[in-house]
C-alpha cells in the first residue's frame, strides 16, 4: 500500500449528506473484474453524474472541467453509508482520489478506505461548511497533512480526526496481513484453548432433521 | 463483587487473541459466510499466493445474483457469478448450499435457520446486513473485500473496540405493528449516521416481546443508522429458537451451551456509552418517503417542507429527496400512489413476514404488479404448506424463488426507472432497486395493504373484517 504523508491536490465540493455507496458505485457494476489500470474508474458516481438521457449533468461537481484533476472530495455528514461494497472505494481510488473530507463516514466505508490507502478525514461541521464554501468555485487546491492531521484550503487551516490505528497504517503503508502473520502462534494457542472453552462454537456435521417452525401466533 | 458487563463486553473479551499498542485488537472469526460478491476477496488471496486458514468455518451461499423472478432467468452473467462462487467453494472445500439445495436462501435468513449462527459467535460476511445475526446474541458485522481476504487467510480481523449504544424500547407495541415499525422509528430518531462507531444492543420489554424473526429485522436495520452491528441479549426466546436446528449442538451439549449463552446477557446496571429510550405505545405504522432510511415518518404524516428546515444542509437534502421521489411538500403520505410492490429480502422475508402479508391479502386483489421472494427455500416450502403462496398468486402477485432479489436489483429483478415501489426491504437509496427506481420502505403488512389500496395506507384500516370491497 502506498504511504500517505502530505497530499496537495484539487478538492471537489459535494455538499450533500448521506452520499451512500450505491451512489458512489451502482450495484450493477460490481460483477466486473477490477482490471487495472482503468479498474472501476468508469463507474464512479455513474448514475449520479448523468442526466436521465445519459448525458453528463453539468450541475454535478465532478463533471466540472475545473475539478477534472480532483483527488480529494469534501462532503457533508455520513459519506459512504450503506452497502459494504469495497468496489465503491475501488471506483474512488481508481479515479485518483486519496482523501474524503466529511463530518462523518460510514464505518465499513472508512475501514475499506484505509485498506486501500484512501484517507477518511473527519472534520467538525463548521470546518466542513467552511471547506465546502471555499471549494465551491471549483479547481481549488487543498493540502492534507496526515502527520499533523490538518487540512489547509484558501489559506485557512483546520484540524481533522482519523482513527489512530488507521493513521499509523496510512502513514507507513502497512499491510494488515503482514502484521497478522506475526501472531500465527497466538492464533493457534487461542484456538486450542477456545475449543475447550466454547465446544459449541465449532460447526458439527448437520443432522438430518426437520427444521423447527415458528408457530403461528 | 463482579463488575457488571454488557453482552458486547463479553463478546469482545471472548474473541480477543492479541492487542496492539496502537489500540487495535486481533479477534477470532467463528463464522465466515461468503457469497457471489466475495470474489474480490478470493482474488486478493490468490494474488498473494496464500491459502485459506479455516475452510471448516466458512460457508458459501449464493443469494445476491440468484434468479428469483421471471426477469432474471437464464442470464449468462448471473450464471457466471454463481459459477465463480461454486468454483471457489469446491477449490477450497467449503460447505456450499447451491441453487437447488433445499437449504439455499438469503444467508441472513438461512444462517440462523440452520443453527449455523449461534449465540456468542463472531460472524462476518462481505455484506452490511450481516448485523442481522446479532439477534441471536452474536457479534455480527459486515466487512469489505480486503477484510474478507484477511479472514480467508487468517480467520481473524483487526478491530478497534467500538462504543456501545443501548436502544431500549419499553411498553407494548400496538396491534398490527411489527419490528420494522420499531426499526424505522429508531432510525428516524438517531439519523442515518447516529450509530456510527457504535454497536447497538436492543433491549426493553417491547424487544423482549419480539419473536426471533422480529429481532432479526431489528438487528438487520442497525446498519441503516450507521451501527455496524446490532444485538439482543440471549433469553428463553433465543434458546427455544436455536434448539433442534440442524447445526446446533444436541442433548447434554446443547444444555451446556444454552447455559453459556444465557450467561452472555447484559447485567443489570452494566454501563453503556449512550442510551436511547422509546415508548413502544407511541410508535405508529412507519414508512419512508425519501432517499435514506432516516426519511421515515408515521403513515399519518405529510411530506416535509424544505422551506421549514432551519439547517441549510437538511433543506438541501429534503429538496433533493422530494425531487428524486417525485413528491410535493405537504403532500399526505396516504396520497402517494404506487406502481409495484416487493415482499422479500434479508430484512422481511421470513415465515412470519409472509404470514403478516398474506393475512392482509387473503381474498383481495393487488392493484399493482409485484413479486414475493421468500427469504429461504425452507421458508418457501413452509409457506407453500400453509397455502400462503396461493394467497399471493390469487392476489395477482408473482411467487418467486429465494434470494436478495429486487432489494438490490443485482439479479435483474428491478423496479423500472420512475416507478414507485412499496417494499419490505432495507434501503430506499436513489437507484437502489434499479436506476431511477423510487422505493418506500415499510413492514410486510403495510406493503400488502399498499398493494390492495394502490397507495400508501395504514394497514389497520384494511384489516377490519368486511371492510374490503
Amino acid at each position: 500500500m502506498e504511504a500517505f504523508t502530505v497530499l496537495t491536490a484539487v478538492g471537489c465540493a459535494m455538499p450533500r449528506i448521506n452520499i451512500d455507496t450505491d451512489q458512489v458505485l451502482p450495484a450493477r457494476f460490481m460483477k466486473q473484474p477490477r482490471t487495472m489500470p482503468v479498474g472501476y474508474s468508469p463507474y464512479l458516481f455513474h448514475d449520479a453524474r448523468r442526466l436521465p438521457d445519459g448525458s453528463p449533468d453539468p450541475a454535478f461537481a465532478l463533471n466540472a472541467p475545473a475539478n477534472a484533476a480532483a483527488r480529494i472530495i469534501a462532503a457533508r455528514r455520513n459519506f459512504g453509508s450503506g452497502s459494504s461494497r469495497e468496489a465503491a472505494v475501488y471506483a474512488l481510488v481508481d479515479s485518483g482520489f486519496r482523501c474524503i473530507i466529511a463530518p462523518s463516514h460510514g464505518d465499513i466505508f472508512a475501514a475499506n478506505a484505509v485498506n486501500n490507502g484512501l484517507l477518511p478525514a473527519q472534520v467538525d461541521e463548521a470546518d466542513s461548511e467552511a471547506i465546502l464554501t471555499a471549494l465551491a468555485p471549483g479547481g481549488v487546491q487543498v493540502q492534507v497533512d496526515l502527520s499533523a492531521c490538518t487540512i489547509t484550503v484558501a489559506g485557512r487551516t483546520c484540524a481533522f480526526r482519523v482513527d489512530p490505528v488507521a493513521r499509523l497504517r496510512l502513514l507507513n503503508g502497512w499491510d494488515e496481513i503482514d502484521m497478522t502473520r506475526r501472531h500465527t502462534e497466538d492464533i493457534a494457542r487461542w484456538s486450542a484453548a477456545d475449543a475447550i472453552r466454547r465446544p459449541w462454537a465449532r460447526i458439527a456435521d448437520a443432522r438430518p432433521r426437520t427444521i423447527p417452525i415458528t408457530p403461528r401466533p | 463483587m463482579r463488575t457488571p458487563q454488557t453482552l458486547f463486553d463479553r463478546l469482545w473479551s471472548s474473541h480477543v487473541i492479541a492487542e496492539r499498542e496502537d489500540g487495535a485488537s486481533l479477534v477470532f472469526v467463528d463464522r465466515h459466510y461468503v457469497q457471489e460478491g466475495s470474489f474480490h476477496g478470493f482474488a486478493k488471496m490468490k494474488a498473494r499466493g496464500e491459502r485459506m486458514a479455516r475452510p471448516d468455518l466458512t460457508i458459501a451461499m449464493p443469494d445476491h445474483y440468484v434468479p428469483t423472478g421471471a426477469a432474471g432467468e437464464s442470464n449468462a452473467e448471473l450464471q457466471r457469478m454463481m459459477g465463480q462462487l461454486r468454483d471457489n467453494a469446491q477449490q477450497h472445500g467449503l460447505r456450499l448450499f447451491d441453487i437447488g439445495h433445499p437449504w439455499q436462501g438469503i444467508i441472513h435468513v438461512v444462517g440462523p435457520e440452520l443453527g449455523l449462527t449461534l449465540p456468542g459467535l463472531l460472524v462476518v460476511e462481505g455484506d452490511s446486513h450481516t448485523s442481522t445475526h446479532g439477534a441471536l446474541g452474536a457479534w455480527a458485522f459486515g466487512v469489505g473485500a480486503s477484510e474478507v481476504a484477511h479472514v480467508l487467510m487468517t480467520q481473524t480481523l483487526w478491530q478497534k473496540r467500538p462504543k456501545t449504544l443501548r436502544v431500549r424500547v419499553e411498553g407494548r407495541l400496538a396491534d398490527g405493528l411489527s419490528a420494522k415499525d420499531i426499526a424505522l422509528s429508531v432510525i428516524a430518531r438517531l439519523g442515518a449516521d447516529g450509530g456510527v462507531g457504535h454497536v447497538i444492543e436492543f433491549a426493553g420489554s417491547a424487544v423482549r416481546a419480539l419473536s426471533m424473526e422480529g429481532r432479526m429485522t431489528l438487528c438487520n436495520l442497525s446498519i441503516e443508522c450507521g451501527a455496524r452491528c446490532g444485538m439482543v441479549s440471549p433469553d428463553a426466546t433465543t434458546i427455544d429458537y436455536v434448539r433442534g436446528r440442524p447445526f446446533a449442538p444436541t442433548g447434554a451439549a446443547f444444555d451446556e451451551a444454552a447455559q453459556d449463552w444465557l450467561a452472555l446477557a447484559t447485567d443489570t446496571d452494566a454501563p453503556f456509552d449512550r442510551e436511547l429510550v422509546l415508548d413502544a405505545s407511541e410508535i405508529a405504522p412507519t414508512v419512508t418517503w425519501g432517499i435514506t432510511p432516516e426519511d421515515a415518518l408515521p403513515i399519518g404524516a405529510t411530506v416535509p417542507d424544505p422551506a421549514s428546515a432551519t439547517d441549510p444542509a437538511r433543506a438541501r437534502h429534503l429538496q433533493d429527496a422530494i425531487d428524486y421521489m417525485g413528491l410535493a411538500p405537504g403532500m399526505r403520505l396516504t396520497d402517494i400512489t404506487i406502481d409495484r410492490i416487493f415482499i422479500g429480502s434479508c430484512t422481511n422475508a421470513r415465515i412470519e413476514d409472509l404470514r403478516a402479508a398474506a393475512a392482509i391479502l387473503a381474498g383481495r386483489r393487488s392493484q399493482v404488479p409485484g413479486l414475493v421472494s421468500p427469504g429461504s427455500s425452507l421458508v418457501r416450502s413452509q409457506a407453500e404448506q400453509e397455502g400462503l403462496h396461493r394467497v399471493f398468486i390469487d392476489a395477482g402477485l408473482e411467487w418467486g424463488a429465494s434470494g436478495c432479489s429486487m432489494c438490490a436489483g443485482m439479479n435483474g429483478d428491478m423496479v423500472p426507472a420512475g416507478e414507485r415501489c412499496a417494499s419490505t426491504t432495507n434501503r430506499n437509496f436513489k437507484g437502489r432497486q434499479g436506476p431511477g427506481s423510487r422505493t418506500h420502505l415499510m413492514s410486510p403488512a403495510m406493503v400488502a395493504a399498499a398493494a390492495v389500496a394502490g397507495r400508501l395506507v395504514d394497514a389497520r384500516d384494511l384489516s377490519v373484517p368486511g371492510a374490503h370491497a
